[in-house]
């Protein structure tokens, strides 16, 4: 508009002009998605004890029933795809809490909501970012826990691949709940209430494909169904999750 | 609403607060409000709020606290879905295409939205990375204009509110997007800190850029240059 404005601009700074501003180095969705990703891991390594948090509660709790049952690994092995997973559930409940609570109360949220990105993007890629901190570790940890309920050692690919994959849906899941519980204070109970009845398939089909694996039967058919409720997550779970976003914003 | 209709009623009759419209067959440039009507719960904050604001503009929102600063603010960057009235850019009602009318502005709220873990580079790197990429000198040159080269690197958590609020304004002028929504520009700044504010305004004016501003402090702008609105109390 202004020649002499224009001059005063930083290098690579494209004028003010027409209605949209188009950079010729405007961020593509994905660059945005990336940066998101990145600066949740980033907080998360700065901050290591909340990631420690879920793990060590699964650690505990699936240690926990070895005592209260019985030390016998016969018993043990029958009841251990259940334990596994209801910990895994509850260990991935409780790291959701922190998904978006920071970001709303520091004003990022409201910045990922007016940066012109898209928000679906941007809130497929924190959930991403939840998963890799939450879901991947309980996958890398499950083999432990299950050693530990008597499953024998050929089960642990089946175990770890059923975790691995379910934690996907429970994430995606889990972030509309997130989502949805942000502009109430002390949400914890709410957001189980609100989670935990949807993730019934998740935990069924999990815990069946690790029962087969202990049995040292095919897996495949309930991983398969977990891998499609992954998938279903993926293509609906952000969209709900940035509207309801968009609405604790107004 | 009776109420808030014999109130509109009342501010036509009185000829204030409407937009100037310009019947003309060229599409307006700029930010026009038309008779907002928001409620916040159970109040009626906006009532038939009408503004018309053209490029180079510069809008200062005052009032007393609580008058609705912030909401007026946050329905302009189309964050608050308004009961009625019309919020149009450039000719254009914003809710038609929000993201195009998103990546047009920049809204910086009371807080300067930083993550306390991370340095005031790495909030900028994210924050304006997220919208245009970004060179590692632009950067620095925007950190060092305003004043934080010294302290670029400590965690934001650790930085005084005025500080942070600089951050904030590098970030503006890293963005260069034509409509700047601040809220509270001048506050907690120094002397120096605030005449940055008004250097960067009217720079951002002179390129035909922009600004609503709410405070309740005077703008640091010659008052030729900026356009009041007074908001009052319910």
């Amino acid at each position: 508009m202004d020649e002499a404005g224009n001059s005063a601009l930083p290098s690579g700074a494209a004028p003010v002009v027409g209605g949209a501003t188009v950079w010729a180095d405007a961020a593509s969705v994905l660059d945005a998605a990336r940066l998101v990703l990145e600066r949740d891991l980033q907080l998360a390594m700065r901050r290591r004890g909340q990631l420690v948090q879920p793990l060590a509660f699964f650690a505990i709790v699936t240690t926990l029933f070895p005592l209260a049952i019985s030390p016998e690994l016969a018993r043990l092995r029958e009841v251990a795809a259940g334990v596994l997973w209801v910990a895994a559930l509850l260990a991935s409940l409780l790291a959701l809490e922190f998904l978006f609570r920071d970001d709303a109360y520091d004003g990022t949220l409201e910045q990922y909501a007016l940066s012109g990105q898209p928000l679906t993007g941007l809130m497929f890629a924190k959930t991403a970012a939840h998963w890799l901190l939450t879901g991947v570790p309980l996958a890398l940890m499950a083999p432990l826990a299950a050693l530990s309920l008597g499953a024998p050692a050929g089960s642990l690919p089946g175990i770890v691949a059923s975790v691995a994959v379910g934690t996907v849906a429970l994430s995606l899941i889990g972030s509309i709940g997130a989502a949805l519980t942000l502009g109430i204070r002390r949400s914890g109970v709410l957001l189980a209430l609100l989670t935990l009845p949807l993730s019934l398939p998740v935990l069924i089909f999990g815990a069946r494909a690790s029962e087969l694996a202990i049995r040292g039967e095919s897996y495949l058919a309930p991983l398969e169904l977990l891998a499609a409720l992954a998938v279903l997550g993926i293509t609906l779970a952000p969209l709900a999750c940035a509207a309801a976003v968009r609405i604790s914003l107004e | 609403m009776r109420a808030a209709r014999l109130l509109l009623i009342v501010l036509i009759a009185n000829g204030k607060q409407l937009p100037q419209n310009r019947r003309n067959f060229m599409r307006p440039e700029g930010l026009e409000i038309e008779n907002l009507h928001l409620w916040r719960g159970e109040r009626h904050v906006l009532r038939g709020l009408g503004v018309s604001v053209p490029r180079g503009g510069c809008l200062h929102v005052a009032g007393p606290n609580g008058a609705g600063k912030t909401t007026l603010l946050r329905a302009a960057c189309g964050l608050l879905y308004p009961e009625s009235g019309r919020l149009l850019w450039d000719g254009r009602d914003v809710h038609e295409d929000l993201p195009a009318f998103h990546s047009a502005l920049i809204y910086i709220g009371h807080e300067a939205p930083l993550k306390a873990d991370l340095s005031a580079r790495e909030n900028l790197h994210y924050w304006v990375g997220m919208r245009r990429r970004i060179g590692r000198g632009a950067l620095e040159a925007a950190l060092q204009r305003v004043g934080a080269s010294a302290w670029s690197e400590r965690p934001a958590r650790t930085l005084s509110a005025g500080q942070r609020r600089r951050v904030a304004l590098a970030a503006l002028s890293l963005l260069l997007v034509p409509l700047w929504l601040l809220d509270e520009p001048t506050t907690n700044l120094d002397a120096a800190g605030q005449r940055l504010v008004g250097t960067l305004i009217e720079e951002h004016l002179a390129r035909g850029g922009l600004v609503l501003a709410a405070t309740h402090h005077e703008l640091p702008l010659p008052r030729s240059r900026v356009q009041r609105l007074e908001l009052t109390d319910g």
